[in-house]
């Protein structure tokens, strides 16, 4: 077991195209690190780097204080899990998982007493001598894993290694990863495309944007307070509404309504740190039915009427889509993120608000309604850059 | 592969009776089609290749010389008796055999190599692999003309490097000729089959053996090659049969001289220069069988099947 140090490391490849800038990153000792990001943003790459199976172009990477750049994959005693499971398909699943171990010239002994652990804690034991291509999906996964576990490494990396199964079985064998995991203790450098799965497994997350790491930090600490627009929109589902918002005579015009400025976000305007354009996020979840808040929590928010486009009623709670005026916001991060959802998330017709109401609400699909939204929880974005203006030594700060 | 998964699932749930007898329908009619389907090509093989087979086995029974017409008559296995206990024919059936393995082996390394390269190759790779082609684009004749010149002591480039050498007018050199001929032009459809078999083996899986502490070389033959095996089993299937009938290259090289004749060769010449159409036939037909229990043995003892028919698929 080891730390993996990733210092200023970036990759070129041969033809220009640079999939990742700078990363720098450190992963204690036994952590559960998840890398996410939308396709093609550089994850693999990084991982297949700290593998050693892609050169790393410029910067340093450690593995247990030890400069690792230069190598072999074979040298580096992490193990691998792929999104294809790579499972040598003329070998039974025993054979796969002491593949490993014959080419470590263990003995005979060791090999098998290994593989029936691994292969016991994976409930593998009754498949041991079928070939990979008579094992389903999840079985296949599991012989992945097992061919990872058994030589105890330094280090798991994992690519997407839940990405080909279906739903129901990803978020069981999401369970079987972090338990076995938690068992271990060994380090592990998780990648995924899903923010469920990176928000659900990891200690701590990294979101990726086009090869450059956007933020670091525990899965509520990105949701609570997510350095820029990127991640604010990436991390969470449904994913946070953006509207445009304009300073004016000390508010803020936006389409739910003005909103008043505090002291801080007033200084910020004046000192010019903050542009007069900006736009405004708010998450699902912190709207509320207005006829639903009480008076207390009503002076810490805003209310405003807009006519209910569609009610998806989840038992827990009701997802309201509502309709409201004014121009849309827009930003590169936006686009780039509704073209990594398939624009998905709303849906059709003009509805371009998603908000969750408590179940009790009594809201019905046509007319307009009154919802509220608490100020306490909104994010201000710079446009032109993405950063997040209400952020405030690291935490969201609302317009105080 | 989810084909066989879905496959491996239908099994694994026991049938009704009901459930089987409308599977076996649809099986037989899968069938039938299957047999439809093959029938044009099927029907226009057999006319084509059925005849002259069928005719030589009926000549090769017969005593039929065209310079004796008048003896011709029914033999039944005298020539099979004859041929087989002919030294001649030994001989010539063991030149054949060393040239079989000999090349065919050296083409299968070779083209490996040639194989891996042209995979591995990023730039110019439309380059690497015509050039890499044009020896199996010459036609056999002119090669084997020209690599007859170049031994010809005195013209030759490559007789002037051995000095004052004949190496066409000795038996070892000039059957290493000849299998250099053979190799040099053969082995680019080698590397081009086994290029194929390579397309098949996903980086994935060697990355995965990369990281489970395989050497570059354990690679190779640990994940590469049994992965790739039907693919080389089909090259070599190939390539076996095909290097059995030599007979272009010696033709031209040698013409048989100082006991270098393969089979193909020997039949040729008791055939339509000896004009004996009774032995001839019956080293055809030898060769006709000595092909085909090669192709037997790989089929049945290798398992070699057709390229795109995986192992599991054919359970
Ligand atoms: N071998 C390669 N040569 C050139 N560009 C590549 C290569 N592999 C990946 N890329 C590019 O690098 C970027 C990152 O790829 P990748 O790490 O696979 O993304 P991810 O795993 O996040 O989907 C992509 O833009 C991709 O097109
Ligand atoms: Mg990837």
């Amino acid at each position: 077991m080891a730390d993996i140090v990733l210092d200023k490391v970036g990759k070129q490849y041969p033809d220009g195209t640079v999939a990742v800038r700078d990363v720098d990153l450190e992963i204690a000792d036994g952590e559960f690190v998840i890398l996410v990001g939308p396709s093609g943003c550089g994850k693999s790459t990084l991982l297949n780097m700290i593998a050693g199976l892609e050169d790393i172009s410029s910067g340093e990477l450690r593995i247990g204080g030890e400069r690792m750049n230069e190598k072999a994959p074979r040298d580096r005693d992490i193990a691998m899990v792929f999104q294809s499971y790579a499972l040598y398909p003329n070998m039974t699943v025993r054979e796969n998982m002491a593949f490993p171990l014959r080419l470590a010239k263990l003995d005979k002994a060791t090999i098998d007493e290994k593989v029936a652990e691994a292969a016991k804690v994976l409930e593998l034991t009754e498949l041991l001598e079928r070939k990979p291509a008579n094992l389903s999906g999840g079985q296949r996964q599991r012989v992945a894993m097992g061919r990872a576990i058994v030589r105890s490494p330094k280090a798991f990396l994992m690519d997407e290694p839940l990405s080909n199964l279906d739903a129901k079985l990803r978020v069981q064998m999401r369970t079987v990863v972090s338990r076995l995991q938690k068992r271990l203790g060994t380090t592990t450098v998780y990648v995924t495309h899903d923010q469920t799965e990176a928000m659900t497994l990891g200690d701590r997350v990294v979101v990726l944007r086009a090869g450059v790491v956007q933020q670091v930090g525990d899965p509520q600490t990105l949701y609570d307070h997510p350095a820029n627009l990127f991640v604010a929109g990436f991390i969470g589902s449904p994913a946070m509404n953006f509207l445009s918002a304009r300073a004016l005579d000390g508010a803020l015009r936006t389409a739910l309504g003005d909103v008043p400025i505090g002291d801080r976000l007033r200084g910020m305007l004046e000192r010019g740190e903050a542009p007069q354009e900006m736009i405004l996020g708010v998450r699902p979840e912190h709207f509320e039915d207005a006829a639903l808040v009480d008076e207390a929590a009503r002076a810490k928010g805003r209310e405003f009427e807009a006519p209910v486009e569609l009610v998806e009623s989840m038992g827990s709670d009701k997802y309201v889509y509502l309709t409201v005026e004014g121009e849309r916001a827009s930003s590169a991060e936006l686009e780039e993120l509704a073209a990594d959802a398939g624009a998905a998330d709303l849906p059709a017709g003009g509805a371009n608000l998603v908000t969750r109401l408590s179940a009790e609400s009594r809201v019905r699909e046509g007319g307009p309604y009154k919802v509220w939204f608490n100020l306490e929880k909104i994010h201000l974005f710079d446009p032109s850059d993405g950063r997040n203006i209400t952020l405030h030594e690291g935490r969201a700060a609302g317009i105080s | 592969m989810s084909a066989t998964s879905t496959a491996a699932k239908h099994r694994a749930q026991p049938l009704s009776r009901a459930e089987k007898a409308r599977l076996s329908e649809g099986k037989r009619a899968e069938r039938r089609l299957g047999w439809l389907l093959c029938a044009p090509a099927a029907i226009v093989m057999v006319a084509v290749t059925a005849y002259p087979i069928l005719y030589s086995v009926w000549l090769s029974l017969q005593r039929y010389d065209l310079k004796f017409p008048d003896d011709r008559e029914f033999v039944g296995l005298s020539n099979y008796v004859t041929v087989l206990g002919n030294q001649y024919w030994w001989t010539a059936f063991g030149v054949t055999m060393l040239i079989t393995v000999v090349t065919v082996v050296v083409e299968l390394v070779l083209g490996m190599a040639l194989a891996l390269v042209m995979h591995r190759t990023l730039v110019g790779r439309g380059i690497v692999r015509t050039s890499a082609l044009i020896p199996y684009g010459i036609v056999t004749v002119v090669a084997a003309f020209s690599w007859r010149y170049a031994w010809t002591p005195g013209t030759g480039y490559l007789a002037n490097l051995f000095s004052d050498s004949a190496p066409l007018t000795e038996r070892a050199s000039s059957l290493a000729i000849i299998m250099l001929a053979e190799i040099w032009k053969t082995t680019p459809f080698m590397a081009l089959l086994l290029m194929a078999g390579l397309a098949l083996v996903p980086e994935d899986l060697l990355k995965a053996a990369a990281m489970d502490g395989a050497t570059a070389w354990q690679r190779f033959t640990k994940v590469m090659l049994p992965v790739m095996k039907p693919a080389i089993l089909v090259a070599l299937l190939f390539r076996t049969l095909d290097a059995f009938r030599v007979f272009d290259n010696i033709y031209v090289l040698t013409a048989g001289a100082n006991e270098t004749s393969s089979v193909s060769m020997l039949a040729y010449n008791n055939l339509i220069k000896g004009l004996n159409l009774g032995i001839g036939s019956t080293m055809s037909v030898l060769i006709f069988l000595t092909v085909a229990i090669i192709a037997f043995v790989f089929v049945k003892l290798f398992g070699t099947a057709a390229p795109g028919s995986s192992e599991e698929g054919r359970r």
